[in-house]
């Protein structure tokens, strides 16, 4: 049961990064060349194999209780910022994720910058596609080796975000265009809630406290953040309706 | 420094309160099984009461 919840809070994790990140890199390869994006998207690849490399192994030296005390404090913060946005969004008080919107707005950013080269690029193409992978690449990074460390399995952690990478990548290819139809705000939420899950379950183990059940309470702690959330979400909706 | 900020940004957000609160829970549930009671109950509770916090502090806030 674990296991799949590892393997599918990567998968949607990373679906949602690799999709932003997509965007960010059909704009810089359709304004300003192909070349410079891609060889962007290479060396932001590299750095984040790196880092998952050099921080993944380290992690394996710590004690598994402070690990995931300190993970689980991280994934609450860091879930709950999602979670937050989420709930605003679906409750209507921040406007929705809007993947059309960004490309245009990147694209005309990126058309009106002047031009120069460095190193035979585009630099403003490498810099923007390298960025903006980089950046939400290291989210990836950041819930893959949290997630697998503290399961103590990186590799099934990053099995759900490769197979997020290939299925994004493909779809991309093929359409060359932001993928405006992926339901990223659904997805959005979902990655919200089992950040958080996960953030309860392993801080309330870090702390020395033991679950009900162990590993068969996690359902019930999911159950708990939907429900909070689903709840949070209808009593803003209601709020908002009544003071428009 | 910038990546200090970064990693700040990253972590905490917009909301530090959000954070503290979140950090006061886990340090509050740790106390608590220091005493020998196994509250696996309060940090989901601690969760609730801060997110509750966040999102009226973010939904009241002129826009």
């Amino acid at each position: 049961m674990t296991a799949a919840f590892l393997v599918a809070s990567a998968f949607l994790a990373s679906a949602v990064e690799f999709v932003e990140a997509l965007t960010i890199v059909l704009a810089a390869g359709l304004t300003r060349g192909w070349r410079a994006s891609l060889t962007g998207l290479a060396a932001a690849t590299v750095v984040l194999a790196a880092i998952v490399a050099a921080l993944g192994p380290t992690l394996k030296l710590i004690p598994i209780d402070a690990l995931r005390l300190v993970v689980g404090a991280l994934l609450l913060a860091f879930g709950l910022q999602w979670l937050r946005k989420a709930i605003l969004r679906a409750s209507g008080y921040k406007p929705l994720h809007d993947e059309t919107a960004i490309f245009a707005r990147e694209a005309e950013e990126a058309r009106s910058a002047a031009s120069e080269r460095r190193v035979g690029l585009d630099w403003y193409g490498f810099t923007l596609a390298f960025k903006g992978v980089l950046l939400e690449g290291l989210e990836v990074a950041f819930i893959v080796i949290t997630f697998g460390s503290t399961q103590g399995n990186i590799g099934l952690a990053a099995l759900g975000a490769g197979i997020a990478l290939v299925l994004v990548a493909t779809v991309g290819v093929l359409v060359r265009a932001p993928l405006s139809r992926v339901p990223e705000n659904t997805m959005k939420f979902a990655v919200g809630v089992m950040l958080t899950t996960f953030g309860i379950f392993w801080a309330t183990e870090g702390v020395g406290a033991h679950w009900p059940g162990d590993d068969a309470s996690l359902p019930g702690v999911l159950a708990f953040v939907v429900l909070l959330s689903s709840g949070a979400v209808a009593l803003l909706r209601r709020r908002r309706l009544a003071f428009a | 420094m910038r990546f200090f900020l970064f990693l700040w940004d990253f972590v905490v957000g917009d909301d530090w309160r959000a954070a503290i609160g979140i950090a006061l829970a886990i340090g509050a549930a740790a106390s608590v099984v220091a005493a020998g009671v196994n509250d696996w109950w309060l940090i989901p509770i601690g969760v609730a009461v801060v997110l509750a916090l966040s999102l009226r502090r973010e939904t009241q806030q002129p826009r």
